[in-house]
Protein backbone atom coordinates (compact mmCIF):
# COMPACT_ATOMS: atom_id res chain seq x y z
CA UNK A 1 0.00 0.00 0.00
CA UNK A 2 2.96 2.32 -0.63
CA UNK A 3 0.77 4.49 -2.87
CA UNK A 4 -1.91 4.80 -0.24
CA UNK A 5 -2.97 8.17 1.05
CA UNK A 6 -3.81 6.67 4.42
CA UNK A 7 -1.74 7.27 7.55
CA UNK A 8 0.40 4.41 8.81
CA UNK A 9 -2.20 3.70 11.52
CA UNK A 10 -4.74 2.85 8.84
CA UNK A 11 -2.35 0.48 7.06
CA UNK A 12 -1.88 -1.48 10.27
CA UNK A 13 -5.59 -2.11 10.81
CA UNK A 14 -6.77 -2.67 7.21
CA UNK A 15 -6.26 -6.08 5.62
CA UNK A 16 -5.09 -5.49 2.06
CA UNK A 17 -7.35 -6.78 -0.70
CA UNK A 18 -5.61 -8.73 -3.48
CA UNK A 19 -5.39 -6.46 -6.53
CA UNK A 20 -7.91 -6.76 -9.34
CA UNK A 21 -6.45 -8.51 -12.37
CA UNK A 22 -9.48 -8.63 -14.66
CA UNK A 23 -11.81 -5.67 -14.34
CA UNK A 24 -14.50 -7.31 -16.47
CA UNK A 25 -15.11 -10.33 -14.21
CA UNK A 26 -14.08 -8.67 -10.98
CA UNK A 27 -14.06 -5.18 -9.51
CA UNK A 28 -13.11 -3.55 -6.23
CA UNK A 29 -14.03 0.01 -5.37
CA UNK A 30 -11.26 0.01 -2.76
CA UNK A 31 -8.58 -0.89 -5.31
CA UNK A 32 -5.94 1.86 -5.69
CA UNK A 33 -6.56 2.06 -9.46
CA UNK A 34 -10.24 2.85 -8.84
CA UNK A 35 -9.36 5.32 -6.10
CA UNK A 36 -6.97 7.19 -8.34
CA UNK A 37 -9.07 7.27 -11.53
CA UNK A 38 -12.26 5.20 -11.73
CA UNK A 39 -13.63 6.68 -14.97
CA UNK A 40 -11.73 4.55 -17.51
CA UNK A 41 -12.60 1.44 -15.47
CA UNK A 42 -16.30 2.27 -15.68
CA UNK A 43 -16.03 3.00 -19.42
CA UNK A 44 -14.42 -0.41 -19.96
CA UNK A 45 -17.07 -2.18 -17.86
CA UNK A 46 -19.94 -0.32 -19.51
CA UNK A 47 -18.69 -1.30 -22.93
CA UNK A 48 -18.73 -4.97 -21.91
CA UNK A 49 -21.99 -5.29 -20.01
CA UNK A 50 -24.41 -2.93 -18.25
CA UNK A 51 -24.08 -5.00 -15.05
CA UNK A 52 -20.97 -6.90 -13.91
CA UNK A 53 -20.31 -9.09 -10.84
CA UNK A 54 -17.53 -9.83 -8.37
CA UNK A 55 -17.25 -12.52 -5.70
CA UNK A 56 -15.60 -9.97 -3.40
CA UNK A 57 -17.67 -8.43 -0.64
CA UNK A 58 -19.59 -11.75 -0.38
CA UNK A 59 -20.94 -11.17 -3.88
CA UNK A 60 -21.68 -7.82 -5.48
CA UNK A 61 -23.00 -6.45 -8.77
CA UNK A 62 -21.99 -3.20 -10.41
CA UNK A 63 -24.35 -1.55 -12.90
CA UNK A 64 -22.53 1.11 -14.93
CA UNK A 65 -25.20 2.28 -17.38
CA UNK A 66 -27.63 5.07 -16.51
CA UNK A 67 -30.55 2.89 -17.53
CA UNK A 68 -29.56 -0.05 -15.30
CA UNK A 69 -28.85 2.22 -12.32
CA UNK A 70 -32.18 3.98 -12.82
CA UNK A 71 -34.12 0.71 -12.98
CA UNK A 72 -32.51 -0.59 -9.81
CA UNK A 73 -33.00 2.70 -7.93
CA UNK A 74 -36.71 2.66 -8.82
CA UNK A 75 -37.24 -0.99 -7.92
CA UNK A 76 -37.74 -1.27 -4.18
CA UNK A 77 -39.42 -4.65 -4.55
CA UNK A 78 -36.30 -6.51 -5.69
CA UNK A 79 -33.65 -4.22 -4.25
CA UNK A 80 -33.75 -3.35 -0.55
CA UNK A 81 -32.08 -0.42 1.17
CA UNK A 82 -31.71 -2.38 4.41
CA UNK A 83 -27.97 -2.45 3.60
CA UNK A 84 -26.56 0.59 1.79
CA UNK A 85 -22.79 0.17 2.07
CA UNK A 86 -20.81 -2.64 0.42
CA UNK A 87 -18.45 -4.19 2.98
CA UNK A 88 -16.30 -7.26 3.44
CA UNK A 89 -18.62 -8.56 6.12
CA UNK A 90 -22.39 -8.66 6.40
CA UNK A 91 -23.43 -8.59 10.06
CA UNK A 92 -27.04 -8.70 11.30
CA UNK A 93 -29.24 -5.88 10.11
CA UNK A 94 -29.99 -3.33 12.82
CA UNK A 95 -33.54 -2.04 13.02
CA UNK A 96 -33.70 1.69 12.30
CA UNK A 97 -30.03 1.70 11.34
CA UNK A 98 -30.35 5.09 9.63
CA UNK A 99 -33.89 5.96 8.61
CA UNK A 100 -34.89 6.84 5.91
CA UNK A 101 -31.78 5.79 3.94
CA UNK A 102 -32.04 2.23 5.28
CA UNK A 103 -35.84 2.15 5.02
CA UNK A 104 -37.94 0.41 2.39
CA UNK A 105 -41.59 1.18 1.70
CA UNK A 106 -43.87 1.50 3.62
CA UNK A 107 -41.65 2.80 6.48
CA UNK A 108 -39.67 4.97 4.09
CA UNK A 109 -42.14 7.73 3.25
CA UNK A 110 -43.14 8.89 6.76
CA UNK A 111 -39.51 8.75 7.91
CA UNK A 112 -38.42 10.86 4.95
CA UNK A 113 -41.23 13.39 5.20
CA UNK A 114 -40.04 14.35 8.68
CA UNK A 115 -36.74 15.48 7.26
CA UNK A 116 -37.87 17.26 4.09
CA UNK A 117 -39.19 20.62 5.42
CA UNK A 118 -35.89 21.76 7.01
CA UNK A 119 -34.09 21.11 3.69
CA UNK A 120 -36.26 22.91 1.11
CA UNK A 121 -34.70 25.59 -1.16
CA UNK A 122 -36.52 28.28 0.88
CA UNK A 123 -35.01 26.93 4.11
CA UNK A 124 -31.60 27.04 2.45
CA UNK A 125 -32.02 30.72 1.54
CA UNK A 126 -32.17 31.47 5.27
CA UNK A 127 -28.99 29.49 5.89
CA UNK A 128 -27.03 31.00 3.02
CA UNK A 129 -25.63 34.06 4.85
CA UNK A 130 -24.13 31.83 7.57
CA UNK A 131 -22.49 29.60 4.94
CA UNK A 132 -21.06 32.65 3.15
CA UNK A 133 -19.65 33.87 6.45
CA UNK A 134 -18.12 30.45 7.20
CA UNK A 135 -16.42 30.38 3.78
CA UNK A 136 -14.91 33.81 4.29
CA UNK A 137 -13.79 33.06 7.85
CA UNK A 138 -11.96 30.04 6.48
CA UNK A 139 -10.37 31.95 3.59
CA UNK A 140 -9.27 34.71 5.99
CA UNK A 141 -7.15 32.11 7.80
CA UNK A 142 -5.04 31.02 4.82
CA UNK A 143 -5.22 33.66 2.11
CA UNK A 144 -1.94 35.29 3.13
CA UNK A 145 -0.06 31.99 2.92
CA UNK A 146 0.20 31.91 -0.88
CA UNK A 147 -1.26 28.42 -1.05
CA UNK A 148 -2.83 25.71 1.09
CA UNK A 149 -4.22 22.21 1.26
CA UNK A 150 -7.72 23.23 0.22
CA UNK A 151 -9.17 19.95 1.52
CA UNK A 152 -7.84 20.41 5.06
CA UNK A 153 -8.29 24.20 5.28
CA UNK A 154 -11.49 24.85 3.30
CA UNK A 155 -13.66 22.12 1.78
CA UNK A 156 -13.71 19.90 4.88
CA UNK A 157 -14.96 22.62 7.19
CA UNK A 158 -17.82 24.11 5.21
CA UNK A 159 -20.28 21.22 5.37
CA UNK A 160 -19.05 20.24 8.83
CA UNK A 161 -19.76 23.61 10.38
CA UNK A 162 -23.01 24.00 8.43
CA UNK A 163 -24.51 20.70 9.53
CA UNK A 164 -23.38 21.35 13.11
CA UNK A 165 -25.17 24.70 12.90
CA UNK A 166 -28.35 23.02 11.65
CA UNK A 167 -28.16 20.28 14.29
CA UNK A 168 -27.51 22.83 17.03
CA UNK A 169 -24.22 21.26 18.09
CA UNK A 170 -20.93 23.14 18.55
CA UNK A 171 -19.11 23.85 15.28
CA UNK A 172 -15.90 23.16 17.22
CA UNK A 173 -16.90 19.47 17.56
CA UNK A 174 -16.35 19.17 13.79
CA UNK A 175 -13.07 17.20 14.07
CA UNK A 176 -14.85 14.45 16.03
CA UNK A 177 -17.33 14.01 13.23
CA UNK A 178 -14.73 13.91 10.50
CA UNK A 179 -12.97 11.12 12.40
CA UNK A 180 -16.16 9.07 12.83
CA UNK A 181 -17.02 9.44 9.17
CA UNK A 182 -13.56 8.26 8.15
CA UNK A 183 -14.04 5.22 10.40
CA UNK A 184 -17.51 4.42 9.10
CA UNK A 185 -17.12 5.07 5.38
CA UNK A 186 -13.51 4.24 4.69
CA UNK A 187 -11.84 2.13 7.38
CA UNK A 188 -15.13 0.48 8.27
CA UNK A 189 -15.43 -1.19 4.89
CA UNK A 190 -12.66 -3.62 5.85
CA UNK A 191 -12.67 -3.34 9.62
CA UNK A 192 -15.92 -4.15 11.37
CA UNK A 193 -14.57 -3.21 14.84
CA UNK A 194 -13.77 0.34 13.69
CA UNK A 195 -17.24 0.70 12.25
CA UNK A 196 -18.88 -0.42 15.48
CA UNK A 197 -16.66 1.75 17.64
CA UNK A 198 -17.50 4.85 15.62
CA UNK A 199 -21.21 4.10 15.63
CA UNK A 200 -21.11 3.58 19.40
CA UNK A 201 -19.26 6.86 19.99
CA UNK A 202 -21.68 8.78 17.76
CA UNK A 203 -24.65 7.27 19.55
CA UNK A 204 -23.30 8.26 22.97
CA UNK A 205 -22.57 11.76 21.71
CA UNK A 206 -26.05 12.32 20.34
CA UNK A 207 -27.75 10.71 23.34
CA UNK A 208 -26.13 13.44 25.45
CA UNK A 209 -27.51 16.17 23.19
CA UNK A 210 -30.96 14.61 23.26
CA UNK A 211 -30.91 14.57 27.07
CA UNK A 212 -29.89 18.23 27.17
CA UNK A 213 -32.82 19.20 24.95
CA UNK A 214 -35.27 17.35 27.16
CA UNK A 215 -34.33 19.89 29.82
CA UNK A 216 -34.13 22.83 27.47
CA UNK A 217 -35.83 22.49 24.04
CA UNK A 218 -34.29 24.23 21.04
CA UNK A 219 -35.38 24.88 17.44
CA UNK A 220 -32.66 22.89 15.70
CA UNK A 221 -32.80 19.62 13.78
CA UNK A 222 -32.25 17.52 16.89
CA UNK A 223 -35.37 19.04 18.45
CA UNK A 224 -37.23 18.57 15.16
CA UNK A 225 -36.54 14.84 15.43
CA UNK A 226 -37.48 14.78 19.11
CA UNK A 227 -40.73 16.66 18.44
CA UNK A 228 -41.73 14.43 15.53
CA UNK A 229 -44.79 12.30 15.98
CA UNK A 230 -45.68 9.14 14.08
CA UNK A 231 -49.12 8.51 12.59
CA UNK A 232 -50.41 7.44 16.01
CA UNK A 233 -49.23 10.67 17.57
CA UNK A 234 -46.38 8.91 19.37
CA UNK A 235 -42.81 10.20 19.53
CA UNK A 236 -40.28 8.32 17.44
CA UNK A 237 -38.35 5.46 18.99
CA UNK A 238 -34.97 6.50 20.38
CA UNK A 239 -33.23 4.22 17.89
CA UNK A 240 -34.99 6.00 15.00
CA UNK A 241 -34.02 9.46 16.27
CA UNK A 242 -30.41 8.38 16.82
CA UNK A 243 -30.27 6.59 13.47
CA UNK A 244 -31.52 9.65 11.61
CA UNK A 245 -29.14 11.99 13.45
CA UNK A 246 -26.18 9.75 12.62
CA UNK A 247 -27.35 9.75 9.01
CA UNK A 248 -27.56 13.54 8.82
CA UNK A 249 -24.05 13.83 10.15
CA UNK A 250 -22.53 11.21 7.84
CA UNK A 251 -24.58 12.23 4.81
CA UNK A 252 -23.98 15.91 5.36
CA UNK A 253 -20.22 16.04 5.56
CA UNK A 254 -18.12 13.65 3.47
CA UNK A 255 -20.37 14.02 0.47
CA UNK A 256 -20.44 17.80 0.13
CA UNK A 257 -16.79 18.06 1.19
CA UNK A 258 -16.01 15.78 -1.75
CA UNK A 259 -18.11 17.70 -4.24
CA UNK A 260 -16.61 21.07 -3.32
CA UNK A 261 -13.11 19.58 -3.35
CA UNK A 262 -13.47 17.89 -6.71
CA UNK A 263 -14.81 21.15 -8.15
CA UNK A 264 -11.82 23.12 -6.89
CA UNK A 265 -9.51 20.39 -8.21
CA UNK A 266 -11.13 20.72 -11.64
CA UNK A 267 -10.96 24.51 -11.63
CA UNK A 268 -7.33 24.42 -10.45
CA UNK A 269 -6.40 22.38 -13.54
CA UNK A 270 -8.71 24.14 -16.02
CA UNK A 271 -7.94 27.85 -16.26
CA UNK A 272 -10.45 28.32 -19.13
CA UNK A 273 -13.38 27.22 -16.96
CA UNK A 274 -12.15 29.22 -13.98
CA UNK A 275 -11.73 32.37 -16.03
CA UNK A 276 -15.14 31.93 -17.61
CA UNK A 277 -16.83 31.62 -14.21
CA UNK A 278 -15.10 34.78 -13.03
CA UNK A 279 -16.21 36.66 -16.18
CA UNK A 280 -19.73 35.16 -16.23
CA UNK A 281 -20.79 34.48 -12.62
CA UNK A 282 -24.36 33.85 -13.79
CA UNK A 283 -23.05 30.53 -15.20
CA UNK A 284 -22.36 29.19 -11.71
CA UNK A 285 -25.66 27.27 -11.21
CA UNK A 286 -25.16 25.41 -14.51
CA UNK A 287 -21.50 24.81 -13.69
CA UNK A 288 -22.41 23.38 -10.28
CA UNK A 289 -24.75 20.86 -11.95
CA UNK A 290 -22.05 19.84 -14.44
CA UNK A 291 -19.44 19.44 -11.71
CA UNK A 292 -21.94 17.32 -9.77
CA UNK A 293 -22.44 15.17 -12.84
CA UNK A 294 -18.79 14.74 -13.75
CA UNK A 295 -17.47 14.28 -10.20
CA UNK A 296 -20.47 12.79 -8.41
CA UNK A 297 -19.17 11.93 -4.98
CA UNK A 298 -21.69 9.38 -3.82
CA UNK A 299 -22.12 5.73 -4.68
CA UNK A 300 -24.88 3.97 -2.83
CA UNK A 301 -25.75 0.29 -2.56
CA UNK A 302 -28.68 -2.08 -2.37
CA UNK A 303 -29.16 -5.69 -1.37
CA UNK A 304 -30.85 -7.99 -3.88
CA UNK A 305 -33.76 -9.58 -2.02
CA UNK A 306 -35.68 -11.10 -4.93
CA UNK A 307 -34.29 -12.48 -8.15
CA UNK A 308 -34.77 -10.30 -11.21
CA UNK A 309 -33.20 -9.29 -14.52
CA UNK A 310 -31.84 -5.82 -15.21
CA UNK A 311 -30.60 -4.83 -18.69
CA UNK A 312 -30.57 -8.49 -19.60
CA UNK A 313 -28.44 -9.43 -16.58
CA UNK A 314 -29.82 -11.86 -14.00
CA UNK A 315 -29.41 -10.55 -10.44
CA UNK A 316 -29.71 -13.02 -7.57
CA UNK A 317 -30.61 -12.56 -3.90
CA UNK A 318 -27.78 -12.64 -1.39
CA UNK A 319 -25.71 -10.24 -3.48
CA UNK A 320 -25.15 -6.56 -2.91
CA UNK A 321 -25.32 -3.99 -5.70
CA UNK A 322 -22.88 -1.10 -5.83
CA UNK A 323 -25.34 1.49 -7.09
CA UNK A 324 -22.99 3.75 -8.98
CA UNK A 325 -24.61 7.10 -9.69
CA UNK A 326 -21.18 8.45 -10.67
CA UNK A 327 -20.83 5.77 -13.38
CA UNK A 328 -24.40 6.39 -14.57
CA UNK A 329 -23.58 10.09 -14.88
CA UNK A 330 -20.75 9.28 -17.29
CA UNK A 331 -22.93 7.20 -19.64
CA UNK A 332 -22.48 8.42 -23.25
CA UNK A 333 -25.91 6.98 -24.08
CA UNK A 334 -27.42 9.80 -22.00
CA UNK A 335 -24.82 12.58 -21.97
CA UNK A 336 -23.08 13.90 -25.07
CA UNK A 337 -19.34 14.28 -24.37
CA UNK A 338 -19.97 12.37 -21.15
CA UNK A 339 -16.28 12.29 -20.27
CA UNK A 340 -15.84 16.07 -20.63
CA UNK A 341 -16.77 18.82 -18.22
CA UNK A 342 -18.95 21.23 -20.18
CA UNK A 343 -19.67 23.97 -17.68
CA UNK A 344 -22.56 25.44 -19.66
CA UNK A 345 -24.20 22.07 -20.38
CA UNK A 346 -27.89 22.81 -20.97
CA UNK A 347 -29.49 19.39 -20.69
CA UNK A 348 -28.21 17.69 -17.56
CA UNK A 349 -30.63 15.29 -15.84
CA UNK A 350 -27.83 13.84 -13.76
CA UNK A 351 -28.29 11.36 -10.93
CA UNK A 352 -25.72 12.70 -8.48
CA UNK A 353 -28.39 12.93 -5.78
CA UNK A 354 -29.89 9.58 -6.68
CA UNK A 355 -33.11 8.66 -8.45
CA UNK A 356 -36.49 7.62 -7.12
CA UNK A 357 -37.74 7.68 -3.54
CA UNK A 358 -34.29 7.87 -1.93
CA UNK A 359 -33.41 11.17 -3.64
CA UNK A 360 -30.98 12.86 -1.30
CA UNK A 361 -32.78 14.87 1.39
CA UNK A 362 -29.84 17.26 1.52
CA UNK A 363 -29.63 18.01 -2.21
CA UNK A 364 -30.71 21.66 -1.84
CA UNK A 365 -28.26 22.14 1.02
CA UNK A 366 -25.42 20.54 -0.93
CA UNK A 367 -26.10 22.72 -3.96
CA UNK A 368 -26.21 25.85 -1.84
CA UNK A 369 -22.97 25.00 -0.04
CA UNK A 370 -21.19 24.15 -3.28
CA UNK A 371 -22.39 27.32 -4.99
CA UNK A 372 -21.42 29.59 -2.12
CA UNK A 373 -18.08 27.83 -1.50
CA UNK A 374 -17.06 28.24 -5.15
CA UNK A 375 -18.39 31.81 -5.42
CA UNK A 376 -16.50 33.01 -2.37
CA UNK A 377 -13.29 31.19 -3.31
CA UNK A 378 -13.36 32.63 -6.86
CA UNK A 379 -14.11 36.12 -5.54
CA UNK A 380 -11.03 36.11 -3.33
CA UNK A 381 -8.74 33.68 -5.16
CA UNK A 382 -9.68 33.92 -8.87
CA UNK A 383 -6.35 32.46 -10.00
CA UNK A 384 -5.02 29.21 -8.56
CA UNK A 385 -3.39 25.98 -9.65
CA UNK A 386 -2.43 22.55 -8.34
CA UNK A 387 0.86 22.63 -6.47
CA UNK A 388 3.27 20.63 -8.66
CA UNK A 389 5.30 19.77 -5.54
CA UNK A 390 2.25 18.29 -3.82
CA UNK A 391 0.14 15.19 -4.41
CA UNK A 392 -3.64 15.05 -4.58
CA UNK A 393 -5.07 12.15 -2.56
CA UNK A 394 -8.55 10.78 -3.20
CA UNK A 395 -10.74 9.06 -0.61
CA UNK A 396 -11.30 5.35 -0.94
CA UNK A 397 -14.56 3.48 -1.25
CA UNK A 398 -18.07 4.79 -1.14
CA UNK A 399 -17.70 8.56 -1.31
CA UNK A 400 -15.08 9.97 -3.66
CA UNK A 401 -13.38 13.32 -3.21
CA UNK A 402 -9.94 14.82 -2.62
CA UNK A 403 -8.73 14.40 0.95
CA UNK A 404 -5.52 16.28 0.21
CA UNK A 405 -5.59 19.10 -2.35
CA UNK A 406 -2.38 21.17 -2.41
CA UNK A 407 -3.08 24.44 -4.21
CA UNK A 408 -0.97 27.50 -5.00
CA UNK A 409 -2.67 30.89 -5.34
CA UNK A 410 -2.12 33.21 -8.27
CA UNK A 411 -1.09 32.53 -11.85
CA UNK A 412 1.85 30.27 -12.59
CA UNK A 413 4.96 32.38 -13.03
CA UNK B 1 -52.31 25.27 -32.64
CA UNK B 2 -52.11 28.47 -30.66
CA UNK B 3 -48.41 27.89 -29.96
CA UNK B 4 -49.11 28.23 -26.28
CA UNK B 5 -47.42 25.86 -23.90
CA UNK B 6 -48.49 24.37 -20.60
CA UNK B 7 -46.35 22.55 -18.06
CA UNK B 8 -47.46 19.77 -15.77
CA UNK B 9 -45.65 17.84 -13.02
CA UNK B 10 -46.45 14.16 -12.48
CA UNK B 11 -46.85 14.01 -8.70
CA UNK B 12 -46.11 10.28 -8.56
CA UNK B 13 -42.76 10.76 -10.28
CA UNK B 14 -41.62 14.01 -8.63
CA UNK B 15 -38.98 13.38 -5.98
CA UNK B 16 -38.14 16.97 -5.13
CA UNK B 17 -34.87 17.42 -7.04
CA UNK B 18 -36.15 21.00 -7.58
CA UNK B 19 -34.28 21.45 -10.88
CA UNK B 20 -37.48 22.85 -12.43
CA UNK B 21 -37.80 25.51 -9.75
CA UNK B 22 -34.15 26.47 -10.18
CA UNK B 23 -34.37 26.74 -13.98
CA UNK B 24 -37.90 28.08 -14.40
CA UNK B 25 -38.93 29.68 -11.11
CA UNK B 26 -41.88 31.49 -12.74
CA UNK B 27 -43.42 28.23 -13.92
CA UNK B 28 -43.21 25.98 -10.85
CA UNK B 29 -44.00 26.13 -7.15
CA UNK B 30 -42.65 23.87 -4.40
CA UNK B 31 -44.68 22.59 -1.46
CA UNK B 32 -43.49 22.31 2.15
CA UNK B 33 -41.70 19.04 1.31
CA UNK B 34 -39.88 20.58 -1.63
CA UNK B 35 -41.98 18.75 -4.24
CA UNK B 36 -43.01 20.64 -7.38
CA UNK B 37 -46.23 21.47 -9.14
CA UNK B 38 -47.05 23.83 -11.99
CA UNK B 39 -47.69 27.47 -11.06
CA UNK B 40 -51.33 28.39 -11.59
CA UNK B 41 -52.83 26.32 -14.39
CA UNK B 42 -49.39 25.65 -15.87
CA UNK B 43 -49.71 28.19 -18.70
CA UNK B 44 -46.33 29.32 -19.91
CA UNK B 45 -46.20 33.12 -20.44
CA UNK B 46 -44.84 34.32 -23.78
CA UNK B 47 -41.06 34.47 -23.71
CA UNK B 48 -40.63 31.71 -21.14
CA UNK B 49 -41.00 28.78 -23.54
CA UNK B 50 -37.27 27.98 -23.48
CA UNK B 51 -37.39 27.71 -19.69
CA UNK B 52 -40.26 25.21 -19.92
CA UNK B 53 -38.23 22.95 -22.22
CA UNK B 54 -35.11 23.38 -20.07
CA UNK B 55 -37.03 22.33 -16.97
CA UNK B 56 -38.36 19.26 -18.76
CA UNK B 57 -34.99 18.13 -20.06
CA UNK B 58 -33.29 18.57 -16.69
CA UNK B 59 -35.75 16.62 -14.53
CA UNK B 60 -33.99 13.37 -13.56
CA UNK B 61 -37.34 11.71 -12.86
CA UNK B 62 -38.87 12.72 -16.24
CA UNK B 63 -41.76 14.11 -14.22
CA UNK B 64 -42.38 17.21 -16.31
CA UNK B 65 -44.68 17.32 -19.30
CA UNK B 66 -44.72 20.24 -21.73
CA UNK B 67 -48.02 20.31 -23.57
CA UNK B 68 -48.46 22.26 -26.81
CA UNK B 69 -51.99 23.53 -27.18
Amino acid sequence: MSDSAHATEDERVLPAHPPVEDWVHDFDHTDPRWTEDPFPIWDELRATSPVVHTDRFLGCYLPTSYEAVKQIAHDTEHFSSRRVVVRDERPEIQRNAAPPITSDPPEHKPAKQLLLPPFTPDAMKKLEPRVRAICNELIDEFIAEGGCDAAARYTKHIPTRTICHMLGIPETDGELFVRWIHMILELGIKNEKMLQQAVQEMTTYFAGHIEARKQRPTDDLISTMMNARDKNGQPLEDSHVLGSLRLLLIAGIDTTWSAIGASLWHLARTPADRERLVREPELMPMAVEELLRAYSPVTMAREVIKETTIAGCPMKPGNMVLLSFPAANRDPAVFADADKVVIDRKSNPHAAFGLGIHRCVGSNLARMEMTVALQEWLKRIPDFRLDPAGRVAWSEGTVRGPRRLPILFGKAT
Amino acid sequence: MSGKLKVRVDQDKCQGHARCKALAPELFDLDEYGNAHAHGDGSVPAGLEDKAWLAKSNCPEIAIEVIEE
